[in-house]
Protein backbone atom coordinates (compact mmCIF):
# COMPACT_ATOMS: atom_id res chain seq x y z
CA UNK A 1 0.00 0.00 0.00
CA UNK A 2 1.43 3.07 -0.82
CA UNK A 3 0.02 6.47 -0.10
CA UNK A 4 1.47 9.96 0.41
CA UNK A 5 -1.32 11.77 1.64
CA UNK A 6 -2.50 9.28 4.69
CA UNK A 7 0.49 7.31 5.61
CA UNK A 8 0.36 3.37 5.70
CA UNK A 9 -1.99 2.22 7.63
CA UNK A 10 -1.14 -1.29 7.87
CA UNK A 11 2.49 -2.35 8.96
CA UNK A 12 3.66 -3.47 5.76
CA UNK A 13 3.46 -6.77 4.55
CA UNK A 14 6.10 -9.45 4.25
CA UNK A 15 7.03 -8.55 0.57
CA UNK A 16 7.97 -5.03 1.65
CA UNK A 17 10.99 -3.66 3.39
CA UNK A 18 10.06 -3.66 7.45
CA UNK A 19 9.06 -0.65 8.47
CA UNK A 20 11.36 2.26 10.33
CA UNK A 21 10.84 2.80 13.88
CA UNK A 22 9.74 6.06 14.88
CA UNK A 23 12.08 6.79 17.12
CA UNK A 24 14.39 7.17 14.37
CA UNK A 25 15.83 10.22 13.29
CA UNK A 26 16.95 10.54 9.90
CA UNK A 27 19.22 13.26 9.45
CA UNK A 28 17.38 14.91 6.05
CA UNK A 29 14.25 15.26 8.94
CA UNK A 30 17.26 16.87 10.88
CA UNK A 31 18.53 18.68 8.80
CA UNK A 32 14.88 19.94 7.33
CA UNK A 33 13.60 20.86 10.78
CA UNK A 34 16.64 22.49 11.79
CA UNK A 35 16.17 25.15 8.68
CA UNK A 36 12.75 25.40 9.42
CA UNK A 37 13.48 26.78 12.62
CA UNK A 38 16.69 28.65 11.72
CA UNK A 39 14.38 30.39 8.87
CA UNK A 40 11.49 31.38 11.02
CA UNK A 41 13.96 32.88 13.76
CA UNK A 42 16.16 34.71 11.17
CA UNK A 43 13.25 36.38 9.87
CA UNK A 44 11.32 37.23 12.44
CA UNK A 45 14.36 37.90 14.57
CA UNK A 46 15.57 40.25 11.85
CA UNK A 47 12.48 41.75 10.56
CA UNK A 48 9.40 41.61 12.43
CA UNK A 49 10.02 41.82 15.78
CA UNK A 50 12.48 44.75 15.53
CA UNK A 51 9.20 46.46 15.16
CA UNK A 52 7.04 45.42 17.18
CA UNK A 53 9.55 45.86 19.92
CA UNK A 54 10.06 49.88 18.80
CA UNK A 55 6.43 50.17 18.39
CA UNK A 56 5.62 48.99 22.29
CA UNK A 57 8.36 50.82 23.74
CA UNK A 58 7.26 53.74 21.24
CA UNK A 59 3.85 53.27 23.03
CA UNK A 60 4.96 53.15 26.66
CA UNK A 61 7.05 55.83 25.99
CA UNK A 62 3.92 57.83 24.82
CA UNK A 63 2.12 56.86 28.03
CA UNK A 64 4.69 58.04 30.37
CA UNK A 65 5.31 61.12 28.13
CA UNK A 66 2.06 61.58 28.39
CA UNK A 67 2.07 61.62 32.33
CA UNK A 68 5.12 63.12 32.62
CA UNK A 69 3.09 66.34 30.70
CA UNK A 70 0.31 66.15 33.05
CA UNK A 71 3.09 66.27 36.03
CA UNK A 72 4.88 69.58 34.28
CA UNK A 73 1.34 70.75 34.18
CA UNK A 74 0.48 70.27 37.83
CA UNK A 75 3.60 71.62 39.20
CA UNK A 76 2.81 74.62 36.64
CA UNK A 77 -0.28 75.43 38.00
CA UNK A 78 1.19 74.74 41.48
CA UNK A 79 3.76 77.13 40.90
CA UNK A 80 1.01 79.66 39.57
CA UNK A 81 -1.25 79.33 42.52
CA UNK A 82 2.07 80.14 44.95
CA UNK A 83 2.64 83.08 43.05
CA UNK A 84 -0.69 84.51 43.11
CA UNK A 85 -0.89 83.32 46.74
CA UNK A 86 2.47 85.20 47.28
CA UNK A 87 1.08 88.90 45.23
CA UNK A 88 -1.88 88.20 47.32
CA UNK A 89 0.12 88.86 50.26
CA UNK A 90 2.45 91.43 49.63
CA UNK A 91 -0.81 93.46 48.12
CA UNK A 92 -2.28 92.82 51.78
CA UNK A 93 0.80 94.19 53.41
CA UNK A 94 0.75 97.32 51.34
CA UNK A 95 -2.77 98.01 51.98
CA UNK A 96 -2.22 97.52 55.80
CA UNK A 97 0.75 100.41 55.67
CA UNK A 98 -1.17 102.49 53.45
CA UNK A 99 -3.80 102.34 56.25
CA UNK A 100 -1.41 102.81 58.74
CA UNK A 101 0.00 105.71 57.16
CA UNK A 102 -3.20 107.10 56.43
CA UNK A 103 -3.61 106.60 60.34
CA UNK A 104 -0.96 108.62 60.88
CA UNK A 105 -1.23 111.27 58.62
CA UNK A 106 -4.89 112.39 59.80
CA UNK A 107 -3.50 112.75 63.09
CA UNK A 108 -1.09 114.69 62.34
CA UNK A 109 -3.28 116.89 60.35
CA UNK A 110 -6.00 116.88 62.84
CA UNK A 111 -3.22 118.04 65.65
CA UNK A 112 -1.96 120.69 63.37
CA UNK A 113 -5.32 121.86 62.29
CA UNK A 114 -6.09 121.92 66.21
CA UNK A 115 -3.10 124.08 67.59
CA UNK A 116 -4.01 126.00 64.30
CA UNK A 117 -7.36 126.84 65.91
CA UNK A 118 -5.69 127.11 69.28
CA UNK A 119 -3.47 130.00 67.81
CA UNK A 120 -6.06 131.61 65.83
CA UNK A 121 -8.19 132.00 68.67
CA UNK A 122 -5.58 132.80 71.03
CA UNK A 123 -5.11 135.60 68.73
CA UNK A 124 -9.04 136.94 68.50
CA UNK A 125 -8.71 136.94 72.20
CA UNK A 126 -5.48 138.50 72.48
CA UNK A 127 -7.33 141.11 69.85
CA UNK A 128 -10.19 141.20 71.85
CA UNK A 129 -8.84 142.09 75.05
CA UNK A 130 -6.43 144.93 73.29
CA UNK A 131 -9.59 146.53 72.28
CA UNK A 132 -11.34 146.01 75.32
CA UNK A 133 -8.24 148.01 77.61
CA UNK A 134 -8.38 150.53 74.87
CA UNK A 135 -11.94 151.29 75.02
CA UNK A 136 -11.65 151.14 78.76
CA UNK A 137 -9.11 153.28 78.63
CA UNK A 138 -11.02 155.94 76.09
CA UNK A 139 -13.99 155.65 78.27
CA UNK A 140 -12.40 156.34 81.23
CA UNK A 141 -10.61 159.37 79.82
CA UNK A 142 -14.45 160.89 78.51
CA UNK A 143 -15.94 159.94 82.01
CA UNK A 144 -13.05 161.66 83.43
CA UNK A 145 -13.27 164.85 81.47
CA UNK A 146 -17.43 164.89 81.85
CA UNK A 147 -17.57 164.37 85.04
CA UNK A 148 -15.72 167.50 85.79
CA UNK A 149 -18.13 168.87 83.57
CA UNK A 150 -20.71 167.85 85.68
CA UNK A 151 -19.63 168.94 88.57
CA UNK A 152 -19.40 172.71 87.64
CA UNK A 153 -23.00 172.17 85.97
CA UNK A 154 -24.03 170.40 89.57
CA UNK A 155 -21.89 173.23 91.60
CA UNK A 156 -23.60 175.81 89.48
CA UNK A 157 -27.30 174.42 90.10
CA UNK A 158 -26.25 173.96 94.23
CA UNK A 159 -25.05 177.80 94.22
CA UNK A 160 -28.02 179.43 92.49
CA UNK A 161 -30.43 177.38 94.71
CA UNK A 162 -30.84 177.48 98.44
CA UNK A 163 -28.91 174.62 100.65
CA UNK A 164 -31.34 175.01 103.61
CA UNK A 165 -33.83 172.98 102.42
CA UNK A 166 -32.67 170.10 102.76
CA UNK A 167 -35.15 167.80 100.48
CA UNK A 168 -34.22 169.94 97.82
CA UNK A 169 -30.70 169.60 98.18
CA UNK A 170 -31.80 165.88 98.26
CA UNK A 171 -33.79 166.25 94.82
CA UNK A 172 -31.01 167.98 93.36
CA UNK A 173 -28.60 165.09 93.81
CA UNK A 174 -31.24 162.68 92.71
CA UNK A 175 -31.74 164.23 89.86
CA UNK A 176 -27.98 165.14 88.90
CA UNK A 177 -27.15 161.09 89.50
CA UNK A 178 -30.39 159.98 87.42
CA UNK A 179 -29.03 162.54 84.69
CA UNK A 180 -25.56 160.83 85.02
CA UNK A 181 -26.94 157.37 84.52
CA UNK A 182 -29.10 158.38 81.70
CA UNK A 183 -25.76 160.18 80.07
CA UNK A 184 -23.42 156.94 80.65
CA UNK A 185 -26.00 154.67 79.55
CA UNK A 186 -26.25 156.47 76.60
CA UNK A 187 -22.70 156.51 75.66
CA UNK A 188 -22.39 152.94 76.61
CA UNK A 189 -25.38 152.31 73.38
CA UNK A 190 -23.08 154.58 71.35
CA UNK A 191 -19.87 153.05 72.19
CA UNK B 1 -15.82 -10.10 14.72
CA UNK B 2 -19.12 -11.61 13.70
CA UNK B 3 -20.74 -9.59 16.20
CA UNK B 4 -19.63 -6.20 14.97
CA UNK B 5 -19.94 -7.16 10.93
CA UNK B 6 -23.31 -9.15 11.64
CA UNK B 7 -25.44 -9.67 8.20
CA UNK B 8 -23.90 -8.60 5.08
CA UNK B 9 -19.92 -8.83 6.03
CA UNK B 10 -17.97 -6.53 3.55
CA UNK B 11 -14.81 -5.98 3.72
CA UNK B 12 -13.44 -2.59 3.80
CA UNK B 13 -9.76 -2.77 4.47
CA UNK B 14 -7.70 -5.62 2.26
CA UNK B 15 -4.90 -7.24 4.69
CA UNK B 16 -3.22 -10.46 3.81
CA UNK B 17 -3.04 -11.58 7.09
CA UNK B 18 -6.48 -11.03 8.82
CA UNK B 19 -9.09 -10.10 6.20
CA UNK B 20 -11.97 -7.91 6.87
CA UNK B 21 -9.82 -7.34 10.79
CA UNK B 22 -9.72 -4.30 12.27
CA UNK B 23 -6.91 -2.07 11.05
CA UNK B 24 -5.58 -0.86 13.60
CA UNK B 25 -3.34 2.19 12.82
CA UNK B 26 0.44 1.51 13.83
CA UNK B 27 3.70 3.22 13.22
CA UNK B 28 2.85 3.13 9.53
CA UNK B 29 0.69 6.42 10.08
CA UNK B 30 4.03 8.30 10.61
CA UNK B 31 5.38 7.45 7.21
CA UNK B 32 4.64 8.90 3.95
CA UNK B 33 5.77 7.72 0.30
CA UNK B 34 7.83 10.58 -1.35
CA UNK B 35 6.37 12.60 -4.26
CA UNK B 36 9.69 13.45 -5.50
CA UNK B 37 13.23 12.17 -4.43
CA UNK B 38 17.16 12.58 -5.61
CA UNK B 39 19.94 10.81 -5.31
CA UNK B 40 22.55 12.61 -3.62
CA UNK B 41 26.19 10.92 -2.37
CA UNK B 42 23.91 7.68 -1.59
CA UNK B 43 21.23 8.70 0.48
CA UNK B 44 17.80 9.13 -0.50
CA UNK B 45 16.43 12.81 -0.66
CA UNK B 46 12.58 13.39 -1.26
CA UNK B 47 9.93 15.83 -0.51
CA UNK B 48 7.27 14.03 0.84
CA UNK B 49 3.86 15.30 3.24
CA UNK B 50 6.01 16.29 5.80
CA UNK B 51 8.55 18.12 4.08
CA UNK B 52 5.11 20.14 2.84
CA UNK B 53 3.89 20.58 5.82
CA UNK B 54 6.48 21.96 7.73
CA UNK B 55 7.15 24.44 4.63
CA UNK B 56 3.60 25.14 5.22
CA UNK B 57 3.78 26.06 8.99
CA UNK B 58 7.32 27.99 7.83
CA UNK B 59 4.98 30.32 5.54
CA UNK B 60 2.30 30.71 7.63
CA UNK B 61 4.13 31.94 10.89
CA UNK B 62 6.11 33.82 8.98
CA UNK B 63 3.57 35.21 6.41
CA UNK B 64 1.54 36.30 9.75
CA UNK B 65 3.84 37.90 12.03
CA UNK B 66 5.51 39.87 8.82
CA UNK B 67 2.01 41.24 7.87
CA UNK B 68 0.84 41.86 11.29
CA UNK B 69 3.84 43.30 12.16
CA UNK B 70 4.46 45.17 8.56
CA UNK B 71 3.77 48.78 9.78
CA UNK B 72 2.79 48.69 13.35
CA UNK B 73 0.70 51.37 14.98
CA UNK B 74 0.65 52.90 18.16
CA UNK B 75 -2.83 52.47 18.55
CA UNK B 76 -2.99 48.65 17.54
CA UNK B 77 -5.82 46.87 15.33
CA UNK B 78 -6.87 43.99 13.45
CA UNK B 79 -3.86 41.27 12.63
CA UNK B 80 -1.12 43.85 14.87
CA UNK B 81 -3.48 43.28 17.62
CA UNK B 82 -3.50 39.38 17.49
CA UNK B 83 0.35 39.03 17.00
CA UNK B 84 1.04 41.45 19.92
CA UNK B 85 -0.81 39.76 22.05
CA UNK B 86 1.28 36.74 21.41
CA UNK B 87 4.44 38.88 21.58
CA UNK B 88 3.59 40.17 24.98
CA UNK B 89 2.41 36.35 25.91
CA UNK B 90 6.13 34.97 25.30
CA UNK B 91 7.64 38.80 26.26
CA UNK B 92 5.15 39.08 29.71
CA UNK B 93 4.63 35.67 30.47
CA UNK B 94 7.96 33.62 29.64
CA UNK B 95 11.09 35.62 28.72
CA UNK B 96 10.43 38.17 31.90
CA UNK B 97 8.62 36.08 34.16
CA UNK B 98 11.11 33.27 34.14
CA UNK B 99 14.72 34.66 33.12
CA UNK B 100 13.98 38.05 34.36
CA UNK B 101 15.92 40.97 33.82
CA UNK B 102 17.64 39.44 30.31
CA UNK B 103 14.98 37.67 29.39
CA UNK B 104 14.09 40.20 26.53
CA UNK B 105 16.85 39.42 24.25
CA UNK B 106 15.65 35.94 24.07
CA UNK B 107 12.32 36.99 22.95
CA UNK B 108 12.73 36.09 19.29
CA UNK B 109 14.43 33.10 20.19
CA UNK B 110 11.21 32.07 22.49
CA UNK B 111 8.89 33.42 20.47
CA UNK B 112 9.79 31.42 16.70
CA UNK B 113 9.79 28.41 18.88
CA UNK B 114 6.34 28.49 20.50
CA UNK B 115 4.51 29.77 17.26
CA UNK B 116 6.50 27.11 15.29
CA UNK B 117 5.51 24.36 17.48
CA UNK B 118 2.54 25.63 17.74
CA UNK B 119 1.74 25.54 14.04
CA UNK B 120 3.44 22.24 13.63
CA UNK B 121 1.02 20.98 16.31
CA UNK B 122 -2.18 22.35 14.73
CA UNK B 123 -1.24 21.19 11.42
CA UNK B 124 -2.86 17.85 13.50
CA UNK B 125 -6.60 18.77 13.33
CA UNK B 126 -5.76 21.21 10.15
CA UNK B 127 -8.44 19.37 7.96
CA UNK B 128 -6.11 17.77 4.89
CA UNK B 129 -3.55 18.46 6.63
CA UNK B 130 -4.39 16.35 9.69
CA UNK B 131 -1.06 15.14 10.79
CA UNK B 132 0.91 17.07 13.52
CA UNK B 133 4.37 17.40 12.01
CA UNK B 134 6.33 16.91 15.92
CA UNK B 135 5.14 13.57 15.62
CA UNK B 136 7.59 12.92 13.60
CA UNK B 137 10.62 11.99 15.98
CA UNK B 138 13.65 14.01 14.07
CA UNK B 139 11.44 17.69 14.69
CA UNK B 140 11.57 17.88 18.11
CA UNK B 141 14.90 15.96 18.72
CA UNK B 142 16.09 19.36 16.21
CA UNK B 143 14.59 21.54 18.05
CA UNK B 144 15.66 20.24 21.59
CA UNK B 145 19.17 19.86 20.18
CA UNK B 146 18.90 23.94 19.08
CA UNK B 147 17.77 24.51 22.41
CA UNK B 148 20.58 22.48 23.65
CA UNK B 149 23.42 23.71 21.56
CA UNK B 150 22.01 27.18 22.89
CA UNK B 151 22.37 26.90 26.80
CA UNK B 152 25.43 24.62 27.11
CA UNK B 153 27.52 27.27 25.62
CA UNK B 154 25.55 29.83 26.88
CA UNK B 155 26.10 28.69 30.75
CA UNK B 156 30.06 28.15 29.81
CA UNK B 157 29.88 31.59 28.66
CA UNK B 158 28.73 33.33 31.22
CA UNK B 159 29.61 31.11 34.53
CA UNK B 160 32.85 30.09 33.24
CA UNK B 161 33.72 26.45 32.32
CA UNK B 162 34.14 25.25 35.42
CA UNK B 163 31.67 27.94 37.51
CA UNK B 164 29.09 26.28 35.24
CA UNK B 165 29.34 22.61 35.99
CA UNK B 166 29.80 23.54 39.56
CA UNK B 167 26.65 25.28 39.57
CA UNK B 168 25.20 22.01 38.18
CA UNK B 169 26.95 19.27 39.90
CA UNK B 170 27.20 21.06 42.90
CA UNK B 171 24.72 22.47 44.17
CA UNK B 172 24.89 24.34 47.48
CA UNK B 173 23.08 23.70 50.74
CA UNK B 174 23.67 19.20 50.68
CA UNK B 175 25.82 17.84 52.78
CA UNK B 176 28.99 17.13 51.62
CA UNK B 177 29.02 13.34 51.11
CA UNK B 178 26.09 13.67 49.43
CA UNK B 179 27.79 15.27 46.34
CA UNK B 180 29.12 11.69 45.51
CA UNK B 181 25.75 10.49 44.92
CA UNK B 182 24.17 13.39 43.44
CA UNK B 183 26.91 15.23 41.27
CA UNK B 184 26.54 11.50 38.98
CA UNK B 185 22.82 12.55 38.35
CA UNK B 186 22.89 15.76 38.41
CA UNK B 187 25.31 15.32 35.67
CA UNK B 188 23.32 12.55 33.93
CA UNK B 189 19.81 14.56 34.39
CA UNK B 190 20.79 18.05 33.13
CA UNK B 191 23.68 17.34 30.04
CA UNK B 192 22.22 13.58 28.95
CA UNK B 193 18.76 13.26 30.11
CA UNK B 194 17.51 16.68 29.68
CA UNK B 195 17.64 17.07 25.89
CA UNK B 196 15.99 13.77 25.16
CA UNK B 197 13.28 14.79 27.28
CA UNK B 198 12.96 17.90 26.05
CA UNK B 199 11.86 16.36 22.79
CA UNK B 200 10.48 13.21 23.81
CA UNK B 201 7.87 15.06 26.03
CA UNK B 202 6.79 17.22 23.02
CA UNK B 203 7.04 14.25 20.67
CA UNK B 204 5.34 11.41 22.39
CA UNK B 205 2.12 13.74 23.22
CA UNK B 206 1.46 14.59 19.66
CA UNK B 207 2.11 11.10 18.24
CA UNK B 208 -0.30 9.28 20.86
CA UNK B 209 -2.43 12.36 20.17
CA UNK B 210 -2.86 11.56 16.55
CA UNK B 211 -2.97 7.51 17.14
CA UNK B 212 -5.51 7.90 19.13
CA UNK B 213 -7.70 10.71 16.43
CA UNK B 214 -6.61 7.62 13.71
CA UNK B 215 -7.76 4.79 15.63
CA UNK B 216 -11.46 6.63 16.36
CA UNK B 217 -11.72 7.87 13.06
CA UNK B 218 -11.09 4.53 11.44
CA UNK B 219 -12.87 2.77 13.73
CA UNK B 220 -16.06 5.24 13.06
CA UNK B 221 -15.40 4.15 9.27
CA UNK B 222 -14.56 0.66 9.97
CA UNK B 223 -17.78 -0.09 12.14
CA UNK B 224 -20.19 1.88 10.20
CA UNK B 225 -22.68 -1.17 8.85
CA UNK B 226 -26.39 -0.49 8.46
CA UNK B 227 -27.16 -2.28 11.81
CA UNK B 228 -27.85 -1.16 15.10
CA UNK B 229 -24.82 -2.27 16.61
CA UNK B 230 -22.93 -0.78 13.57
CA UNK B 231 -24.77 2.56 13.94
CA UNK B 232 -24.12 2.73 17.70
CA UNK B 233 -20.51 2.01 17.52
CA UNK B 234 -19.42 4.09 14.70
CA UNK B 235 -21.28 7.08 15.85
CA UNK B 236 -19.77 6.62 19.31
CA UNK B 237 -16.42 6.17 17.97
CA UNK B 238 -16.75 9.36 15.75
CA UNK B 239 -17.89 11.34 18.74
CA UNK B 240 -14.92 10.37 20.45
CA UNK B 241 -12.64 11.21 18.01
CA UNK B 242 -14.56 14.82 17.66
CA UNK B 243 -14.04 15.00 21.43
CA UNK B 244 -10.34 14.08 21.26
CA UNK B 245 -9.82 16.85 18.22
CA UNK B 246 -10.83 19.29 20.45
CA UNK B 247 -8.96 18.29 23.61
CA UNK B 248 -5.79 17.77 21.01
CA UNK B 249 -6.80 21.61 20.65
CA UNK B 250 -5.36 22.15 24.15
CA UNK B 251 -2.63 19.52 23.98
CA UNK B 252 -1.27 21.30 21.20
CA UNK B 253 -1.09 24.67 22.74
CA UNK B 254 0.43 23.21 26.06
CA UNK B 255 2.74 21.24 24.70
CA UNK B 256 4.29 24.31 22.72
CA UNK B 257 3.93 26.49 25.76
CA UNK B 258 5.80 23.50 27.56
CA UNK B 259 8.12 23.38 25.25
CA UNK B 260 9.34 27.35 24.99
CA UNK B 261 8.97 27.02 28.96
CA UNK B 262 11.44 24.95 29.17
CA UNK B 263 13.64 26.30 26.96
CA UNK B 264 12.98 29.70 29.31
CA UNK B 265 14.24 27.82 32.34
CA UNK B 266 17.50 25.99 30.75
CA UNK B 267 18.60 29.82 29.38
CA UNK B 268 17.59 31.02 32.59
CA UNK B 269 19.45 28.07 34.36
CA UNK B 270 22.52 29.26 32.20
CA UNK B 271 22.15 32.69 32.95
CA UNK B 272 22.30 32.63 36.86
CA UNK B 273 24.27 30.01 38.39
CA UNK B 274 21.21 27.82 40.59
CA UNK B 275 21.40 28.21 44.06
Amino acid sequence: MSNFLTGQLMAAGGENEPMPSVLAVPIDELVVGLLAFFIVFGVLAKVALPKIKATLKERSDAIEGGLMQAEDAQAEAQRVLEEYRAALASAREEAAAIRTQAQADRAAIVEEARTEARAAAAAVTAQAEAQLAAERAQATSQLTRQVGEVAVALAGKVVGQSLTDDARVKSTVDSFLADLETQVAQRGAGA
Amino acid sequence: MSLVASGSLECKFENAANPCGFPAPGSGIFFFDDLVSWEIYGTTVGINKVTILIAFAVVIVLGFFLYAFRKPQIVPKGAQNVGETGYLFIRDGIARDVIGKEGDKFVPFLFSFFFLVWIFNFLGILPFAQFPITSVFAIPVAFALIVYFTWVPLGIYRQGFGGFFKGMLFPPGVPKPMYVLLAPIEFISNIIVRPFTHAVRLFANMFAGHLLIATFSIAAYYLLTFTVIGIIGSAASFTMAVALTAFEILIQALQAYIFTLLTAVYISGALHAEH
